[in-house]
C-alpha cells in the first residue's frame, strides 16, 4: 500500500489545516459503490410448535449460538369492567412478587444464580412475561415462571406497595410529551373503547384491593389461548417436554380474553392539544391498514416504507435532511387482532409545526400521485427483505418476532416466505396501496404543542380543530 | 460463550482492524471508532463532537448526500453513529453480501468527507431537533448525564454539556470542521472491527482494498483529562421545569481501569450488589422496606455500561423519590449501605449473583450482533484489548468480597457530588 499525502496544505487562521472543500476531494477522484456479493440464506432451525393439553401453545426453537434461552409468554388480557386497566397493572407489578413458596427476595435471588431475569407487562391486548436464563437455568425459570402463574399470593404489603410505586410511575408517564400524544391520539381515534386505556389513572390504581388483583388472576391468568416461545440453546423437544413438566399445574376452564374489535378508522380532522409552554411539538398521524395475512400487505409494506418507514424515505429526506424540522420521523404498522393502522409521528420546534404539517400532508398526497418509481420500491424491497435477516439474527429477536408473528396467526413459515412475496410485488401494486391507504383524507390525527403559538398558522392551512 | 476467535492487524496508515468471524447467521457488522469524543471538544464550541459525529453521515467525496442511508438500507441493513465522552463510533449492520459495501461507505468518509454550508446548517437544525426531543422538551432530560459532570468536576473537558449550548452549536463553520476532521479523523486514530459471517481471508482482503490508500496523517498525543478528586462534598440543585417527581444523582469518582483495573471491576460489583434486582440491598430496604425511593439503580459510567470511557469516570447513583422524603433520608440510608458493605464485604451467594447475571447479560449482548461488533470495538479503542468485552464475565466472577469491600471503603460522602432535581411547580 501506497500512504501519499494530502494533496494540499492551507492555512486558516494561522492553523495548518485543509479546507473543508479540500478535504472532500481526492486525486484519484469518485470511486464506484462495490456490487453485493453472495447471499448466504438463514438456516432453518430445528423447532417445535405443539398445544399441550391445557390449551396453551408452545414453540421451542433451537439457535444455538450463545449458551442462553430467551422466553416470551403472551397471555391475552384485554377487559372492559371500569377498572380492568388498572388491576391488570397493578397485577403486572406484582405477580413477580411472591408465591406460597418464595418471596420477593426468594424469587429474584433464585433467578440470579442462573443467570435469570423474568418481567410483566400489560396493554390493553395482552399480558406478556419474558425474560432469559443461562442455558443450563430453563429448569429454574420454568419453574419460577410456573410457580407465579399458579401460585402468586399478591400478599397485602406488595399490592399496597406496588400500588403507591405505580401511582409515581405513572406521574411520571403522564408528564412525558410522547404519553400525552399517544393518549390523546387514542381518544382521538377510537374514544373509550377499552383498547385506548394503555395506563390506568392514578385515582383508578388507588382503589385496587388485593383480592380484585387475586380474583382478576384466577379469571384471566389462564393457558386456553395463550402462547409461549423459548428459543436458545435448547433442544426443542426436551424443551417443551420441560414446559409440559413445570406447567402441568397451569390450569383453567375459560379462554384467555381477547379485544373486542376495533371501528374502522376514518380520516377527518386533526385535533390541537394545549400544553403549556411547549418548545417541541408531537405531530401523530393515523389511517386504517390491513393486516398481514391480506394478500395486499407486502405492497402496501414497501408503500409504508417509501413514505416514512425508514430513513431513505421521503418523508425523513424532506422534513429531517431538507429542511431540518426534526430529529426522526416515521410511520409504521400497528397491528390488532382484527385489523392494523398506519401511524405516521414526527415532533418538531413550536416555530416550524405547521410547516411540517403541510409537508407531512404534501407527501401524503404525493405518494398516490407521483407513485414510487422502480428505483424507490426496489430499495424498500431490500431493506424490508434484509431486515427480516438481521432482526431475527439473535435468539432475543427471533423469539420476540416469533411471539409477535403466533399472536397473528403466523408462524415461522411466513418468515421464511415473506421475501418471495415482497419479490413479486410490482410497482403498480404500490402505487395503488400508495393511493389508497396514503390518502390525506384517510387520516386523522392530533398535534401537541403549545397552542399560542401554533393556533395561527394551523387555522391559515385548515383541516385542524382547535381548542 | 467460547470467546470468539479475533484476528488483529494495523494498516501501513495505521487503521488498526480487529476482524472476529461467527457463521452462526448470515450478516455482518462493520464499525468504524475514532478516538476523539466530546471530552475533547474546543471550549466555544460545546457539542460539537456530536454535531460533526452527524455531518459525517452526509456525504462524501464518491457518495452524494442521502447516498450512505440508502446505500446501507438497499442492501438491507441499518446504520447509526454515538458521540461518547472518549469517542465516536460509526455502524451498519447488514445481510452478509453487503459487507464489501460497508467497508467502502465507511472508507469513503474515512478518506474525504463532504462538508458544506449548506448540510452543516441543516444538520444544526437537527442537532436542536434532537437535544429539544431528548432534553428540553422531556422530563428528566439530560439527567444525569448533562447534569451531574460540572458538579463533580471542575474542567471544562470533564465538566460541560457534550450536547452543546445552541448559541456554540450555531457558531460551528466550516474551518471547525475541517480542522477537527484533520486533527481526530486520521485512520491511525481509529479501530475498524469486522464480525460476522465471512472467512478472515475474504475479509482483509477487502478491508486493505478499500482502507489502504486512505492517506496517513499524524495522529494527536492523547490528551489526559486527569483532574484531581473532590476533597468535599459538592451539591448543586437542577431546575426542570417538567419533572413530576424529586430526583437525585449521587457521582464518585471511579479508580483509573488503565492502571488498576480490579479496582475499577470491584465497583461494578459493587454496584451490582447494592443495586441490581429485587434481593439486592438497596433494591430491598429503600424501594421495598423502608421504603424511601420510587426507583434507583447503580452502575459504573454515566450511561450505564462500565469500562466506557477512560479516567476519570463516574460511578452514578439515581433515584427518583416522593416528594415526603428528604434528600438526605436517601443520603443516610445510602451511606448506611455503603459503610455495612465496607466493613462486612458481600456474602458468597450475594457474588454468585452477580456472576451469573452478569454472564448472562454478556452473552446476550454478544448475541446482538450491533452491540457485539461496538463493544469489541470500543474495548479495543480505550482499553488496547478487544478481548476484554468478552473477558469482562470471568474477570467480574474473580472480583473477590475484600476487594469489594475496599471499594465500598473509598465511597465517601466527603468526596462525591449530590444533584438535586426539585419537583416542577415547588415540591422538594
Amino acid at each position: 500500500m501506497t500512504a501519499s499525502s494530502p494533496t494540499t496544505v492551507s492555512t486558516n487562521g494561522g492553523t495548518a489545516y485543509r479546507t473543508a472543500e479540500e478535504i472532500g476531494r481526492t486525486p484519484r477522484g469518485p470511486r464506484p459503490l462495490p456490487p453485493l456479493g453472495e447471499q448466504t440464506e438463514a438456516a432453518t432451525p430445528p423447532m417445535v410448535d405443539t398445544v399441550l393439553e391445557s390449551g396453551l401453545r408452545v414453540i421451542a426453537v433451537r439457535r444455538p449460538a450463545v449458551p442462553m434461552v430467551e422466553l416470551r409468554l403472551r397471555i391475552p388480557f384485554a377487559g372492559t369492567e371500569r377498572l380492568h386497566a388498572a388491576r391488570a397493572e397493578v397485577l403486572a407489578n406484582t405477580v413477580l412478587t411472591g408465591t406460597e413458596r418464595r418471596d420477593r427476595a426468594r424469587m429474584d435471588t433464585d433467578l440470579a444464580l442462573v443467570g435469570g431475569e423474568l418481567s410483566a407487562v400489560v396493554d390493553p391486548e395482552r399480558l406478556s412475561i419474558g425474560g432469559s436464563a443461562l442455558a443450563t437455568g430453563l429448569d429454574v425459570l420454568l419453574d419460577v415462571l410456573a410457580d407465579a402463574l399458579t401460585a402468586a399470593v399478591y400478599r397485602d404489603e406488595e399490592v399496597a406497595r406496588e400500588k403507591d410505586r405505580l401511582v409515581e410511575r405513572i406521574a411520571v408517564a403522564a408528564s412525558e410529551p410522547s404519553v400525552i400524544a399517544r393518549l390523546a391520539l387514542q381518544r382521538h381515534r377510537y374514544g373509550d373503547h377499552p383498547f385506548t386505556k394503555e395506563m390506568p389513572d392514578a385515582a383508578e390504581v388507588t382503589q385496587v384491593a388485593p383480592s380484585d388483583v387475586r380474583r382478576l388472576h384466577r379469571g384471566a391468568v389462564v393457558p386456553r389461548g395463550s402462547l409461549l416461545v423459548l428459543v436458545g440453546d435448547i433442544d426443542p423437544e426436551t424443551a417443551i417436554d420441560a414446559a409440559g413438566e413445570a406447567l402441568l399445574g397451569w390450569r383453567g376452564d375459560s379462554s384467555a380474553t381477547t379485544l373486542p374489535p376495533l371501528p374502522e378508522l376514518s380520516g377527518g380532522d386533526i385535533l390541537l392539544v394545549h400544553r403549556p409552554g411547549a418548545v417541541q411539538s408531537q405531530i401523530r398521524l393515523s389511517a386504517r391498514a390491513i393486516s398481514r395475512t391480506d394478500p395486499r400487505y407486502p405492497a402496501l409494506q414497501i408503500a409504508n416504507l417509501v413514505y416514512g418507514g425508514f430513513f431513505s424515505s421521503r418523508l425523513v429526506e424532506n422534513i429531517r435532511e431538507d429542511k431540518g424540522y426534526t430529529y426522526g420521523a416515521h410511520s409504521y404498522f400497528e397491528f390488532t387482532p382484527h385489523s392494523a393502522t398506519v401511524l405516521v409521528d414526527a415532533d418538531t420546534a413550536s416555530g416550524v409545526t405547521s410547516a411540517a404539517l403541510w409537508e407531512t400532508r404534501y407527501e401524503l398526497g404525493r405518494l398516490g400521485l407521483v407513485p414510487p418509481a422502480q428505483s424507490e420500491v426496489d430499495v424498500a424491497r431490500s431493506y424490508a427483505t434484509g431486515s427480516l435477516l438481521t432482526s431475527t439474527a439473535s435468539q432475543a429477536g427471533l423469539c420476540s418476532t416469533l411471539a409477535t408473528l403466533a399472536a397473528a396467526g403466523l408462524g415461522y413459515g411466513w418468515l421464511r416466505e415473506h421475501p418471495a412475496r415482497l419479490a413479486a410485488v410490482t410497482a403498480d401494486q404500490v402505487a395503488e396501496m400508495a393511493l389508497e391507504f396514503f390518502a390525506p383524507t384517510a387520516f386523522t390525527g392530533i398535534v401537541v404543542g403549545d397552542a399560542e403559538e401554533l393556533a395561527g398558522q394551523l387555522r391559515a392551512i385548515g383541516g385542524v380543530v382547535l381548542p | 460463550m467460547a470467546a470468539p476467535e479475533l484476528h488483529r492487524f494495523t494498516l501501513d496508515n495505521g487503521l488498526r482492524v480487529v476482524l472476529a468471524p461467527d457463521r452462526t447467521a448470515p450478516v455482518v457488522g462493520v464499525s468504524v471508532h475514532y478516538d476523539v469524543g466530546f471530552r475533547s471538544e474546543p471550549e466555544g464550541r460545546t457539542g460539537f463532537a456530536h454535531l460533526f459525529e452527524h455531518l459525517m453521515f452526509q456525504g462524501s467525496e464518491s457518495l452524494e448526500k442521502l447516498a450512505h442511508f440508502r446505500h446501507v438500507q438497499s442492501s438491507g441493513g441499518t446504520f447509526n453513529g454515538s458521540t461518547h465522552p472518549d469517542y465516536t463510533d460509526y455502524f451498519e449492520v447488514l445481510p452478509s453480501a453487503a459487507l464489501e459495501r460497508a467497508l467502502f461507505l465507511e472508507a469513503d468518509r474515512m478518506r474525504a468527507p463532504k462538508i458544506t454550508e449548506e448540510n452543516l446548517r441543516n444538520q444544526i437544525d437537527v442537532v436542536k431537533e434532537e437535544i429539544r426531543l431528548r432534553v428540553l422538551n422531556t422530563p428528566y432530560g439530560g439527567f444525569p448525564w448533562i447534569w451531574l459532570p460540572p458538579v463533580l468536576y471542575q474542567s471544562f473537558p470533564n465538566a460541560h454539556n457534550g450536547y452543546g449550548d445552541f448559541s456554540e452549536l450555531e457558531q460551528a463553520s466550516l474551518d471547525d470542521c475541517a480542522a477537527f476532521f484533520d486533527t481526530y479523523y486520521a485512520p491511525g486514530n481509529a479501530v475498524l472491527t469486522v464480525t460476522g459471517d465471512f472467512t478472515v481471508e475474504q475479509a482483509a482482503e477487502k478491508v486493505h482494498d478499500h482502507f489502504g490508500d486512505v492517506p496517513a496523517r499524524p495522529t494527536p498525543a492523547r490528551r489526559s483529562f486527569a483532574e484531581p478528586a473532590p476533597q468535599a462534598e459538592s451539591r448543586r440543585v437542577h431546575t426542570d421545569p417538567h419533572a413530576p417527581l424529586p430526583a437525585m444523582a449521587v457521582g464518585y469518582r471511579l479508580p483509573d481501569p488503565a492502571t488498576d483495573l480490579a479496582a475499577y471491576l470491584a465497583n461494578v460489583v459493587l454496584a451490582e450488589v447494592l443495586c441490581d434486582g429485587d434481593a439486592s440491598r438497596l433494591q430491598q430496604r429503600m424501594v421495598h422496606q423502608e421504603p424511601l425511593v420510587t426507583d434507583i439503580s447503580m452502575g459504573c459510567g454515566l450511561f450505564g455500561a462500565p469500562l466506557d470511557a477512560r479516567d476519570p469516570d463516574t460511578l452514578t447513583v439515581t433515584a427518583m423519590h416522593s416528594p415526603d422524603v428528604a434528600v438526605d433520608r436517601v443520603l443516610t440510608a445510602l451511606d448506611e449501605e455503603i459503610e455495612r458493605l465496607a466493613a462486612g464485604g458481600p456474602q458468597p451467594d450475594e457474588l454468585a449473583r452477580v456472576a451469573a447475571r452478569w454472564a448472562s447479560s454478556l452473552h446476550r449482548e454478544h448475541d446482538r450482533i450491533t452491540s457485539r461488533t461496538l463493544a469489541l470495538g470500543s474495548s479495543e479503542l480505550l482499553h488496547g484489548r478487544a478481548e476484554l468485552a468478552t473477558e469482562l464475565p470471568n474477570l467480574l466472577g474473580a472480583v473477590t468480597a475484600d476487594q469489594v469491600a475496599a471499594a465500598a471503603k473509598c465511597l465517601r460522602p466527603d468526596s462525591r457530588a449530590v444533584l438535586t432535581v426539585p419537583a416542577a411547580g415547588g415540591a422538594q
